[in-house]
């Protein structure tokens, strides 16, 4: 249940000590694939990491409407333009899914939306690459949707059970997502040489981006281990990275277009593909705020934010004059 | 950023008629429409309802997990409720 209530309850349960047993017991709730709920008893440090990991998660849905958001006037049909609206809003929906997860541990809906607009939150690196062509469109459902469906499929079973269920809902929606980026590959492909060489250079630049999406190596990730503990993690990120590319070259395979990775091979004797190293640099880089869109992203929302606030404004004082008058 | 936060509302849907309306998850809302409005835009963007319950989340009072032995221990001992404590013969049917 998402109750605002269950906030009372938090606070005061944050000033009872964690003693080893209380430790104990949570940890042999969570072997035991029991789900948490909000009001259930929880250390502050699984709290913490999940607080930081759902709104980290919606922010990037809403940031992620941006780049897509960019074409919607400018899809070549207008059957590809009510797609790819509904494809933006569904992001909107997904961010606030996770809004209300988050907001069931304590934390408000303001002060996450406050984070974000500071910049002091941060959101999935891959936001921050610009959409420059009609088949990055096509590249962000099949590449950026598919690794996020490889991320977000475990999730549904993570320990949290508001996350869980959230997670649920999103990964029906994202299905949809990456389908219809991969037929926008699949009919650029099936193009024209202009056509098909749009794609590929899309799979250019849209490739590398993606594989940093499941975030460090595991010998580099500082949240990974306590996260598999508490069960809110339930694959390494290298884990999932190995998955996607697996199932993504088979798939560029099918479009005929071809992964930018000289280093790419597959191996018989594992059954996996290798790939070369990932340009680590790039990713602190765009990370710590310096790609090539992350001022542009964090303007664009501040705007967004600013230009509705006497929407917001006039509602309240609307419902406020309402309940004036049925309380007089 | 508007002074005061809109108050939180949860969401619930009956997926068909015949079914119970279920809890999907929560909103913010000025006022009661708006929440309902709200609820439709973000719940049920694939026809996943037939009917939508919103309900503000301070008005809903619930059990405390600290104390869920406690409260649900008058059921615990009473055995004798489910059909498994009764023991019929073989031979004795439509039972």
């Amino acid at each position: 249940m998402y109750t605002q209530g269950l906030d009372q309850a938090g606070k005061e349960q944050r000033e009872v000590a964690e003693t080893a047993d209380m430790l104990d017991a949570f940890q042999a709730r969570i072997d035991a694939e029991e789900k948490i709920e909000a009001k259930d008893w929880m250390p502050e440090a699984y709290r913490r990491t999940l607080i930081r990991q759902i709104s980290q998660h919606a922010h990037s849905e809403i940031i992620g409407m941006q780049p897509e958001g960019n074409w919607l006037t400018r899809a070549p049909s207008l059957k590809r333009k009510a797609i790819l609206l509904a494809k933006v809003q569904d992001e909107a929906g997904h961010g606030l899914y996770l809004y209300s997860a988050a907001e069931t541990l304590g934390v408000s809906r303001d002060q996450m939306v406050g984070d974000l607009l500071s910049g002091k939150a941060k959101y999935s690196s891959i936001f921050n690459y610009p959409t420059l062509s009609w088949a990055d469109i096509g590249a962000i459902g099949w590449l950026v949707d598919g690794a996020a469906i490889m991320n977000q499929i475990p999730l549904c079973r993570c320990s949290y059970g508001p996350y869980a269920r959230a997670m649920v809902r999103v990964c029906k929606e994202e299905s949809f997502h990456q389908r219809q980026g991969f037929e926008i590959m699949l009919t650029l492909c099936r193009g024209t040489d202009e056509q098909k060489a749009m794609a590929q250079d899309a799979l250019n630049r849209w490739w590398w981006p993606s594989l940093m999406m499941f975030g460090p190596n595991d010998s580099e990730s500082k949240h990974s281990a306590q996260s598999m503990a508490w069960k809110i993690k339930r694959f390494s990120n290298d884990e999932l990275r190995q998955k996607f590319v697996d199932v993504t070259v088979q798939q560029a395979g099918y479009l005929g277009i071809s992964v930018p990775d000289d280093e790419l091979r597959f191996d018989e004797a594992s059954g996996h593909y290798t790939f070369g190293e990932i340009d680590w640099q790039e990713f602190i880089d765009v990370i710590a705020g310096n790609g090539p869109c992350n001022k542009q992203r964090l303007l664009k929302r501040r705007a967004a934010h600013d230009d509705g606030a006497w929407v917001r404004e006039a509602a309240q004082a609307y419902a406020s004059k309402q309940a004036a008058r049925a309380a007089a | 950023m508007s002074k005061q936060e809109w108050p939180l509302y949860e969401v619930f849907i009956r997926t068909k008629s015949g079914l119970s309306h279920r809890h999907a998850g929560s909103v913010h809302a000025a006022d009661d429409q708006m929440a309902l409005g709200n609820a439709r835009d973000t719940y049920t963007r694939r026809s996943e309802g037939v009917s939508l319950w919103v309900v503000r989340s301070d008005s809903i009072v619930a059990s405390d997990p600290a104390e869920t032995s406690a409260f649900f221990e008058p059921a615990e001992d009473k055995i004798y409720r489910h059909p498994t404590f009764y023991k019929i013969p073989d031979g004795v049917e439509n039972l």
